[in-house]
């Protein structure tokens, strides 16, 4: 099919989902005029029931803890699928030297020291993030995020070194599956008790308090542990790909 | 009138043009960088769909529990995703990394390995 044909047959179909789109818009309540039960019932139960103010969190590492766990597991599943695509010796230079990463050229005193301090700050500020999940807006997912990025900075601040050491580090791999495994640890250790896989069994403790909202803390800082590590497998990935194909290309 | 619906429409409006990206693409990256706009689509959607006129954000940290407050669920399903996102378009751009390996070229016309 030739580009043209294409794109008059796509604006036909998009004309055609336009039309459905805007039919099935009819009956919607307007923006802004709420209706639904769960959002309701949630925002006036979480708090008493689960001792969390984060009523976003609860739903997400408790109240719906189940379907997050799936999802954990696409991030997971992609992860591997990286992995597995980006496999080291899936090329015919088995002969090949380990390439030595150059730092590179030397950026300025300026750069180099606000990284630094930008790096430091990043690492509290992940941790924060992830383990007041339950109190205020975060949790794991930002807060794995804000922690994954750190290596980042390192390398912009022209520590390339640095840099590999720290998405080369065997901890990256165990931090992404026991992150994973953590999660359902946590709901099988539920089953000990005879309560449903997921049950919130650990002491709910005082609202507000950082250890409070039971298994929602714990899953939280699981999850931050899992995608944080989740992201340096995947930089490290790209790395080894990248110092691969220089070899291939004899630079 | 058209203001209570103007959400629903930048939903479809960005859906729409992140499917003409896909359609229309000469490059794999940007094929993917398409779908992660066309998927943005649905944060407007869920967003727009929980809003509520006066409420704020569900966090009762700092407001007493039953002040009027934004839909919590959709938002959960969203942050989600926001991550998951980030880590399965890792995986398609690995994919766009082995065809230009082995197809050497990132055209998707050019692809004709893919061709059934």
């Amino acid at each position: 099919m030739s580009g043209r044909t294409r794109t008059i047959l796509f604006l036909i179909s998009a004309a055609g989902l336009a039309a459905v789109f805007a039919w099935g818009l009819r009956n919607l309540p307007p923006m802004g005029d709420y209706r639904g039960p769960y959002g309701y019932v949630l925002t006036r139960v979480a708090v008493y029931e689960r001792h969390a103010t984060d009523t976003v969190n609860a739903i997400n590492y408790d109240y719906r803890g189940f379907d997050t766990l799936g999802e954990e597991f696409i991030l997971f599943a992609s992860v591997l699928g990286v992995l597995l695509l980006f496999r080291p010796g899936g090329r015919e230079d088995k002969s090949k030297k380990r390439v030595q990463l150059e730092d590179a050229l030397p950026v300025s005193d300026t750069l180099r020291v606000g990284m630094q301090a930008m790096a430091a700050t990043m690492i509290v500020f992940g941790v924060y993030i992830a383990v007041h999940g339950q109190l205020t807006p975060g949790g794991g997912f930002q807060g794995g995020v804000i922690l994954a990025t750190v290596p980042l900075v390192v390398y912009l601040s022209g520590n390339v070194k640095t840099f590999e050491a720290i998405v080369s580090n065997p901890l990256t791999t165990l931090a992404e599956c026991g992150g994973a495994g953590g999660y359902g640890i946590i709901g099988l250790l539920a089953l000990l008790g005879g309560a449903h896989f997921l049950t919130n069994f650990v002491p709910l403790g005082k609202t507000g308090d950082v250890f409070s909202s039971g298994t929602i803390a714990v899953i939280s800082v699981t999850v931050g542990i899992e995608v944080a590590g989740g992201f340096l497998v995947l930089m490290q990935s790209y790395l080894r790909e990248i110092i691969e194909e220089r070899l291939q290309e004899g630079r | 009138m058209i203001l209570n619906y103007l959400a629903y429409g930048v939903a479809a409006w960005v859906f729409l043009w992140g499917l003409y990206g896909i359609v229309t693409s000469k490059n794999l990256v940007h094929q993917v960088v398409c779908l992660a706009i066309l998927q943005t689509s649905t944060y407007v959607l869920l967003l727009a769909i929980g809003f509520k006129v006066g409420g704020t954000a569900p966090i009762f940290a700092d407001i007493p529990v039953g002040a009027p407050v934004v839909d919590p669920l959709v938002q959960a399903l969203m942050l989600t995703d926001v991550v998951v996102e980030g880590t399965v378009m890792a995986l398609l751009l690995s994919m766009v990394v082995k065809a230009n390996e082995v197809a050497g070229t990132v055209d998707p016309e050019e692809l004709r390995i893919m061709m059934g």
